[in-house]
């Protein structure tokens, strides 16, 4: 499930330790907090600008400048939908309305039991097993509408399961 | 005998960890120990993925090809017994091998050959001879910059600059106090559509290591860095454990290989910019700015990253380096046409039969790489265009088929040879949806600093909004044209300067299909969904309702046995009939 507050702090101090100072590293750090949290919470964000003496809204602007970073939280499923050319030429489109569809859910949202978030990338480079999706780093290629549908149904099922069982 | 499972990223994705696992499992069981397993990268058949290649006691090898899970045991069992011929059914068949025997490998030459993950491997393969070379003769840095220089080497990430000019100029730039000048490797391999410097990292990545040690060499920097997208995890594991394996053996570090040459290699990841393939973009994203590019001059070899002396290629060019030390800028050069030497890696991808990395010769044709080794269009459709070079190219129709690959003559035809990416696209892809497609990725990614780029990809991509929904009108074509000059003069960087060119293209190459959308608010290609419509033809329809079951808002109706009819009224426009239909009788117009 998606958490927004509290945010405990002490997760990243170990990093910041280490990356506070080195000149350049804004990126890398932002990168760490995100791996971290799972987003990038305001909290964390307004702690950084204090430990690394950046202004909060250089921090903002880099935070948002980057397709990387995400400022909400998201669901434990991260389907990332590939826009890449070779995709859109095999019909990302129409993946993208099976998701839709399936899920309720539109580009950059959440479904609201927290399961999946659909997010719209960049090219993933697997160009030949266009149209293509990556579920929390699994690439799932060669998808039509109804395999993708099946897959997020497998995803769902398992989640179910594993809740009955816990 | 020795059993290799090509592991790249589109290998893993089709089941080649699975099939690894299996193997591995399999041979666990076994008790003797006379067969070898081990990984490689991507050789580049992506359309014959996962692939297992069986290599002999001889040495010989034998391609196995869409290889499952359950194969793992028939494999397993011909090798343990050397009964290689249960393998036949797997083998790659003689049309398909064509993909790879007509291709000439310079920067890809060892991938999909050495184990990535090992460094003996590579050095076994001629590996690290060629700084070896440089440092033990003491070669000066002209002498090594004069073979880059004979050879022609052209940056291959997409403006075709010359790497021995800027590796001059890099040299020549006088440093600050703290002497430092910096190598940069540009892996933000952005452009949609092309991933052949993925490939190389996953699976060559000491080739790239001995490239830019060489040209480190040559500016005299120590210190490299390689910006890699933060998409391509398993490049980045990769590489990093190709830089510790290089640093331990003393190919990275202080005094390397006992000279007084010292360099550090690192690896920043990207956090997802497209600008940040623009060179001073990157430098900024580097110093962990938002990614904006810088007004040029100065140039990155002047001022560059932390305003000192830095230079900059791309991995396929840094590929090439190696190869060009060890046998001679001339031998380089003996390959390609008068302007543009050498090879080119292409990632051929769309709707073509035989998809994947193609490394040819510059001075082949497109017809050469699109329908000899890349097979043609799948499923006997029309050939109808080729995108080159991603959202900074074009679309190049049929009737320039015969083009030779060479940066001016690509140029010439309003694409770029860009980073690689060659898109194929048949009779049912939609040029302007194409042309729309791109500007809604530059408008995306324009950073936003200069207001040409910034609000002209925006003006531009709502007229072209407005015409795949049917709404164009009168002058459209006029004002896009007049949005892509000023675009053009206007714009800061590559990225802006670049972006019309998809719109040019389909205004000069398919005029017809943007005024079909304008005037008679029809989608030839048949794609734009606010202007077509589904039938079903009567005649052809057997009634067999795989269409009606298939359709997601029930518009389809009609008895078993009996022709169906689809309601235009509720028809969402999907195309799932289309494809579900096995007699060709769901038609759209």
């Amino acid at each position: 499930m998606p958490q927004t507050v509290p945010c405990d702090l002490s997760l990243i101090e170990p990093m910041l330790d280490s990356l506070a100072d080195v000149p350049g590293s804004l990126i890398a750090i932002l990168q760490e907090t995100q791996e971290a949290y799972g987003y990038l919470p305001m909290d964390a964000m307004e702690h950084i600008a204090q430990r690394t003496g950046t202004p909060i809204a250089t921090i903002v602007g880099v935070a948002t400048f980057y397709a990387q970073f995400r400022l909400e939280p998201v669901g434990k499923y991260l389907i990332m939908l590939c826009q890449g050319t070779a995709c859109h030429v095999n019909g990302s489109e129409l993946i993208s309305a099976a998701i839709s569809d399936e899920l309720g859910i539109e580009d950059g949202q959440t479904t609201e039991d927290g399961l999946f978030s659909l997010k719209h990338v960049a090219c993933l480079g697997c160009c030949s097993l266009s149209p293509v999706m990556m579920i929390n780093g699994q690439t799932y290629g060669s998808l039509t509408p109804d395999k993708a549908k099946k897959i997020l149904r497998g995803l769902a099922a398992q989640e179910q399961e594993g809740g009955a069982s816990a | 005998m020795r059993i290799v499972v090509g592991e790249g990223s589109c290998g893993l994705a089709a089941g080649a960890g699975a099939v690894h696992k299996r193997l591995e499992a399999l041979l666990g069981e076994q008790d003797q120990t006379n067969v070898e397993l081990g990984i490689t990268g991507c050789n580049g058949m992506c359309f014959l993925e996962p692939i297992v290649d069986v290599y002999d006691d001889g040495g010989e090898l034998h391609r196995l090809v869409k290889v499952h899970e359950k194969d793992a045991d028939v494999i397993v069992k011909a090798a343990t017994t050397g009964d290689l011929a249960l393998l036949d059914d797997l083998t790659i068949s003689a049309e398909d091998e064509k993909f790879l025997t007509q291709q000439t490998r310079v920067a890809l030459r060892d991938c999909g050959v050495i184990d990535p993950e090992n460094i003996d491997d590579y050095i076994a393969h001629g590996g690290y001879k060629a700084i070896s070379k440089i440092l033990r003769e003491g070669l000066s840095q002209e002498e090594v910059i004069n073979q880059i220089d004979i050879a022609g080497l052209r940056g291959r990430g997409g403006a075709g600059f010359s790497t021995a000019f800027k590796w001059r100029a890099a040299r020549d730039a006088k440093p600050d106090e703290t002497g430092k000048k910096y190598l940069i490797c540009n892996a933000d391999e952005g452009d949609p559509g092309a991933f052949m410097d993925r490939a190389v990292i996953e699976g060559d990545p000491h080739t790239l290591i001995e490239g830019m040690l060489i040209g480190a060499y040559c500016i005299g920097a120590s210190e490299g860095i390689v910006y890699v997208r933060a998409e391509y995890p398993l490049a980045i594991v990769r590489l990093r454990k190709a830089i510790k394996d290089a640093t331990s053996r003393g190919y990275l570090g202080d005094n390397i290989l006992g000279s007084d040459f010292s360099c550090t290699l690192r690896i920043k990841a990207g956090a997802g910019a497209f600008v940040c393939g623009e060179e001073t973009a990157l430098i900024e994203s580097l110093e962990g700015k938002r990614g904006m590019p810088r007004l040029k001059p100065p140039f990155p070899a002047q001022a560059g990253y932390w305003l000192r002396p830095s230079n900059i290629n791309n991995v396929e060019t840094y590929a090439n380096v190696a190869w060009i030390i060890n046998n001679g800028g001339e031998a380089f050069a003996a390959m390609g046409t008068k302007d543009s030497k050498g090879t080119k890696v292409f990632a051929l991808t769309g709707k073509i039969v035989r998809g994947g990395l193609v490394e040819i010769p510059m001075g082949k044709t497109l017809r050469e790489v699109i329908f000899d080794i890349g097979g043609g269009i799948r499923g006997g459709k029309e050939f109808k265009a080729v995108q080159l070079g991603g959202p900074s190219g074009g679309c190049v129709p049929a009737s320039k088929l015969d083009t030779v690959i060479d940066y001016g003559e690509l140029a010439a035809t309003g694409a770029i040879m860009g980073s690689g990416g060659m898109v194929v696209m048949d009779e049912t892809t939609c040029m302007v949806g194409m042309a729309r497609f791109f500007l809604d990725f530059t408008a995306k990614e324009s950073c936003g600093k200069c207001v040409h780029c910034r609000l002209g990809t925006k003006r531009m991509l709502e007229i072209l909004d407005r015409i795949v929904a049917g709404k164009g009108e009168e002058g459209d074509i006029e004002k896009l044209e007049d949005l892509c000059y000023a675009i053009k003069d206007g714009a800061l960087c590559g990225l802006g300067q670049t972006a019309p060119n998809p719109v040019l293209t389909t205004i000069r190459y398919f005029r017809d299909e943007l005024e079909a959308h304008i005037d008679k608010h029809r989608c030839p290609a048949g794609e734009c969904r606010e202007l077509i419509t589904y039938s079903i033809d009567a005649d052809t329809c057997v009634g067999c309702t795989a269409c009606a079951r298939q359709c997601p808002v029930q518009a389809i109706s009609g008895e078993r046995r009996s022709p169906h009819k689809i309601d235009p009224t509720l028809c969402i426009k999907c195309g799932n009939c289309m494809t579900a239909c096995r007699f060709g009788a769901v038609k759209v117009q």
